[in-house]
């Protein structure tokens, strides 16, 4: 049974997202899709200023088995990206939710949120793809 | 893995096997008017004695000329145990050994021939190999467009020094991907002056080609075009002659930084001229790009058993991995032409190539030296060289290059197409080949040859020795 923070939304595509006070989001990969990769080897992050829609293709998380896109959860700016997985791509493993986050945006419409999956919602998305 | 064909009995038991009669009857799908019924256009097979006797007809055409042209292909001497080695059926009929499971011993030769690259280089690693020094170019340009992630441009700097026919090739194969290359003009002393680059400053260009030595043979100031490029945000790709690096900087220590890739044509090491092929192109880069390298890359690692082994790694790079987002559409390397090249350098080692390097300058020299004692027959560039210089004379280059190579000579590679600014001039080159009667007897016959117009100036004789009349 993998960890599904109840503050936190989600997508389909496995990534979580955490609205911050200051009315940007952070954005990381869960612990369900950071398990079905394996180990981290390399993680290549959007540059800062990069205009995405959402579900745009925007990141690239590379395990011993798999290279795997990440996509934009909703549409804005990106404002910030983890350097640090840079030397320690291994944190998308053991900290997804924490020092494992990958990218921070500025929201196009703070509205968008709402759109997303909740814990429930995710939590349903993994039962199914154990099946 | 052997090859063994199966026999008649073979066939016939896996036929009964699957309850088919013949194995044309396992075509029977195809319907019969598309079937092909031969080949109506090609005649009828030559038995292996004919094929033999018609293939030795048509090599001894290029016969054996005394060879005085370089031009991005060189004629070394390759030690009898480089081919020897590599023409074992292992190494020879090998095809596509890039399986762990199968073929440790070819993946342990390309890492072996990558270590000795990124060493000749002073870079951190290198590919496999790609299929030549132009494309190669080509695969660098589109390696530093991708990994220069300051730049937006898409443009390229490219010397006018390079090799035409590489920039030829790289046109062609960067064109349609919207990448734009500008040329840049060399001065009178037959490279790129740092001083001409202050016109491109504070504009975008992705990335800057610097060769080394350049086509003319001249050497071009590596440090000062690195840190120029650096400085406008330019990634700096070296394009250099694998001889030469022995005596000469290499890339990875140009300027204060080191160049970011290098590349070139591999056949001086341990390759034939072949008349133009097969030949493979190097590749190697700094580790921070290593991700936009193309081609295939071989690591060590350990196995269960903590035993060492080689594989492929950084596969995310390739398409049978990541089709729209791989680096190259190549996906093999030039396996045969790679481990000959791994044996010459180990043969030679890292001593006997700056001694094949010295030996390369010493006899051009001398070529240089002997030829332009004859009175029309000037150097063009007076800067420092490698192996190969520009001669102008006064007389068309493609003439006077036809009645030496009637004597057997091939005297240089006509520049007047390329670089008609330079008139009637040629590209001479004397590797460690070349002796001095060698030299002489080149010498002898262009001399002859200047003297023999009728209606030339008369500057035709030999400069008389100091002291003499």
């Amino acid at each position: 049974m993998s960890n599904v923070p109840a503050e936190l939304k989600y997508t389909k595509t496995h990534e979580w997202v955490r609205a911050e006070s200051d009315g940007t989001v952070t954005i990381g990969i869960t612990e369900h899709a950071q398990d079905l990769l394996g180990d981290m080897v390399f993680v290549e992050l959007p540059e800062v200023g990069r205009v995405l829609k959402s579900d745009q293709d925007c990141a690239v998380v590379e395990s011993v088995k798999a290279a795997s896109d990440v996509y934009a959860p909703i549409a804005g700016e990106v404002v910030g990206a983890n350097d640090v997985l840079a030397d320690s791509p291994e944190l998308v493993n053991k900290e997804p939710y924490g020092d494992g986050w990958l990218f921070r945006m500025k929201p196009a419409n703070a509205a968008d949120l709402a759109g997303l999956l909740d814990a429930a919602g995710y939590a349903a998305v993994v039962a199914e793809d154990s099946h | 893995m052997p090859f063994i064909p199966h026999t008649e009995d073979d066939v016939q038991a896996m036929l009964a096997a699957i309850g088919a009669d013949s194995i044309e009857a396992l075509f029977d799908e195809i319907p019969a008017e598309l079937l092909a019924k031969g080949l109506p256009n090609v005649p009828p097979g030559m038995s292996e004695m004919a094929v033999s006797r018609l293939l030795h007809q048509r090599a001894a055409q290029d016969g054996m000329p005394l060879c005085f042209i370089g031009a991005g292909a060189y004629e070394h001497h390759i030690p009898a145990a480089v081919w020897e080695l590599a023409s074992r059926g292992e190494f020879y009929s090998a095809y596509t050994p890039y399986q762990a499971e199968a073929s440790q011993g070819t993946l342990q030769v390309l890492y072996e021939y990558q270590t000795m690259i990124a060493s000749l280089t002073g870079m951190d690693a290198s590919n496999a190999s790609l299929y030549d020094g132009a494309s190669g170019l080509a695969e660098a340009v589109l390696m530093a467009v991708r990994a220069n992630r300051k730049s937006k441009s898409r443009r390229v700097l490219m010397p006018t020094t390079v090799h035409p026919i590489y920039r030829k090739v790289v046109r062609a194969i960067v064109k349609n991907q919207g990448i734009e290359l500008v040329e840049l003009d060399y001065s009178g002393s037959g490279n790129i002056e740092p001083e001409y680059l202050k016109r491109y400053e504070g504009e975008d260009y992705a990335a800057l080609v610097i060769p080394q030595p350049n086509f003319f043979g001249v050497l071009e100031e590596v440090d000062a075009l690195t840190d120029w490029a650096h400085a406008n945000n330019a990634l700096a790709i070296g394009l250099v002659n694998p001889t030469a690096m022995a005596v000469l900087t290499p890339p990875g220590q140009w300027g204060g930084k080191g160049a970011d890739i290098a590349v070139g044509e591999g056949q001086p090491l341990g390759t034939p001229l072949s008349s133009g092929g097969p030949y493979f192109g190097f590749i190697a880069c700094k580790q921070e790009h290593i991700r936009q390298m193309p081609g295939r890359i071989i690591g060590r690692t350990v196995d269960l058993d903590g035993k060492v082994g080689y594989t492929l790694t950084l596969q995310a790079r390739e398409q049978h991995i990541r089709r729209a987002k791989a680096t190259s559409n190549i996906c093999s390397n030039q396996g045969l032409m790679v481990t000959a090249a791994t044996i010459y350098m180990a043969l030679v080692g890292a001593e006997g190539l700056v001694r094949v390097a010295h030996a390369c300058h010493a006899n051009t020299r001398a070529l240089v030296e002997r030829l332009t004692q004859i009175d029309c027959v000037e150097q063009v560039f007076s800067s420092p060289y490698f192996h190969e210089v520009v001669l102008r004379i006064n007389q068309p280059a493609a003439e006077v290059l036809r009645a030496l190579a009637a004597q057997d000579i091939l005297g240089g590679y006509d520049l007047s197409a390329d670089y008609p600014e330079l008139g009637s001039a040629i590209l001479v080159c004397a590797t460690e080949t070349r002796s001095e009667d060698d030299i002489g007897r080149y010498a002898q016959h262009l001399e002859r040859i200047l003297s023999r117009r009728k209606d030339g100036p008369i500057c035709t004789k030999l400069r008389p020795k100091e002291g003499t009349i």
